[in-house]
């Protein structure tokens, strides 16, 4: 494994609400290499997007430490963390706010952080994920699901970040956009020399996208896995080779 | 290419083209509804009168004619369209005067109580815990004040007169703003392009002001528009009661209550007066219906 980008040790992220605590995760520990793209694969609930949550500092770290490049991360986020991690959320549909254009969603990041040149920016992250200058001024609702979920990814570009955290990019999309989606996602990881943390439901998604992944349930991470063991299927945990089964879809009896 | 496909262009080519599309859509929707426009035909004659009351009134409003031979004459009188008072003023003239006072009832108490209101309750529901407890406990405090004992203690305390009546009114009406907001508010707080913003480093005060605020909006301005009555006709009771606009002012409610003494006989005195604030509340209450049905994302479909 080459320099590590992010690493997370023994997470503990604990919800309190009234009298109910629920330990949503529970002693995650992974090392992510930069250039590489890491799963994070799970059943509803398990806790995956969490993790991420977490990383973003949007979940309370109760135990643990995350590392930036090797440095702990201070909580509130500070802003350069912002322009170093960025995440793309799992619903486009949600991820936009009704009533920005597209051109108020992609210049507001280039504000906060003062870039320059920013015509030239914004033009140059709509051109990254495939859309023209026509869907600058458009309102989300002029927008289908899979054009929506590229300018969330555009956003989550425009600062050049080096980490990209992907919450189930297409699990709110239809199966053609999914893989075009996938495909550019592919795509930008290339030209960019971005780091991917990926969280799935899906195996097959994860098989194609990651070159890591662990699996989680109930909050703890059950095994590390490679892409090669996957798709010999080298599953050591029971759990995981129900997964891999499962996502082979219905076998005859 | 016409100027309407242009505002309704799906890819519109700069900034202002696509607002002004987005506004004019709204506009298309406002447009088809009939009553709407009936409300918003009322409300923008009542501004014009305003601004227009010296061309229009034929008399003047607080000078009478002669009072052994004007005074009490009925409605449809040559040269007094809807007759003349105890003072022998012109009634018509007086209501077009009173205009003035009552736009300025309510484009002052919408100017002060709705910011007021938005910055409270989007303070409280953004940021909750010990911030949410206390501003909607000052709330709750505001909204057990009885609005006319309010008035009535402010005015005696400050002197009667219609500013020291605005005051009262404004703090009284922005509590059920504040309320709506952080409702609106809780409701959005933890959605994801909420979240998405965060994660880009925006201060809560850019989230408050150009993410949450735009989304609470809608539903604040529809309800104080349906407000706007209630308003009118407050100003309208303070004025009856002596402690709203005082005499000469023709303010409407001090209008009825100067006529009722004479209702039996002189009937159209208060109830000139009165027809003028039926209408105009009636007007701002099918207005807030209409912006409803067009603003509030909930209502449709």
């Amino acid at each position: 494994m080459g320099e590590v980008m992010l690493s997370v040790e023994a997470l503990d992220v604990t919800f309190r609400r009234g009298g109910d605590t629920v330990r949503a995760v529970r002693g995650v520990s992974f090392g992510v290499a930069r250039g590489e793209s890491f799963g994070i694969v799970g059943e509803s609930g398990s806790g995956k997007s969490t993790v991420l949550r977490a990383i973003c500092g949007l979940a309370p770290t109760s135990a643990g430490t995350i590392r930036l490049k090797g440095q702990p991360l201070p909580d509130p986020r500070p802003a350069a963390f912002f322009r170093a991690v960025q995440m793309v959320f799992q619903d486009p549909y949600a991820s936009l706010h009704p009533r920005h254009t597209v051109d108020r969603v992609l210049s507001e990041p280039l504000a906060i952080h003062g870039f320059d040149r920013r015509e030239e920016r914004i033009e140059g992250a709509l051109r990254d994920v495939g859309l023209g200058p026509d869907f600058r001024f458009r309102y989300p609702h002029q927008l289908s699901g899979g054009q929506r979920q590229r300018v969330a990814v555009a956003r989550a570009l425009i600062l050049e970040p080096e980490v990209l955290l992907l919450d189930e990019p297409t699990s709110a999309l239809d199966a053609s956009i999914q893989a075009e989606v996938l495909n550019l996602l592919d795509r930008l990881r290339a030209e960019h020399g971005l780091t991917y943390v990926m969280v799935s439901h899906d195996l097959a998604v994860v098989a194609h996208m990651c070159d890591r992944l662990i699996v989680m349930q109930h909050g703890a991470a059950v095994e590390e896995l490679t892409r090669a063991a996957l798709s010999a299927h080298r599953a050591e945990t029971d759990y995981t080779k129900k997964l891999l089964s499962a996502s082979e879809g219905y076998t005859p009896a | 290419m016409t100027r309407r496909d242009w505002l309704l262009s799906d890819q519109p080519a700069s900034r202002s083209q696509a607002r002004l599309g987005q506004a004019f859509r709204t506009w298309l929707a406002f447009r088809s509804n009939w009553l709407a426009m009936v409300g918003l035909g009322i409300v923008v004659l009542l501004i014009l009168v305003a601004l227009g009351a010296n061309l229009i009134a034929p008399h003047d409003p607080l000078l009478g004619g002669d009072l052994r031979t004007e005074r009490f004459l009925p409605p449809l009188t040559e040269g007094h369209l809807l007759g003349t008072d105890d003072l022998a003023r012109d009634i018509f003239s007086r209501i077009v005067h009173g205009s003035r006072l009552t736009l300025m009832v309510v484009v002052l108490v919408a100017v002060i109580a709705t910011p007021i209101g938005l910055l409270v309750g989007t303070t409280a529901g953004y940021f909750g815990g010990w911030i949410d407890t206390v501003l909607m406990r000052l709330t709750d405090i505001f909204l057990a004040f009885p609005r006319l004992i309010l008035a009535l203690a402010f005015v005696a305390a400050l002197g009667p007169g219609i500013e020291n009546a605005i005051i009262a009114i404004a703090i009284t009406s922005w509590p059920p703003y504040a309320r709506l907001a952080r409702a609106e508010t809780l409701t959005i707080r933890d959605s994801d392009f909420i979240n998405a913003a965060r994660l880009q480093g925006a201060s809560s005060a850019r989230i408050l002001w150009g993410h949450v605020t735009p989304l609470c909006l809608s539903s604040v301005i529809i309800r104080v528009t349906l407000d706007m009555a209630g308003i009118i006709l407050t100003a309208a009771g303070l004025g009856f009661l002596g402690l709203g606009a005082q005499p000469p002012q023709p303010e409407w409610g001090a209008m009825i209550a100067a006529g009722r003494r004479f209702l039996i006989d002189q009937w159209w005195v208060a109830t000139m007066p009165g027809i003028a604030i039926f209408i105009v509340s009636l007007g701002f209450n099918l207005l807030g219906d209409g912006l409803r049905d067009v603003l509030d994302p909930k209502a449709r479909k």
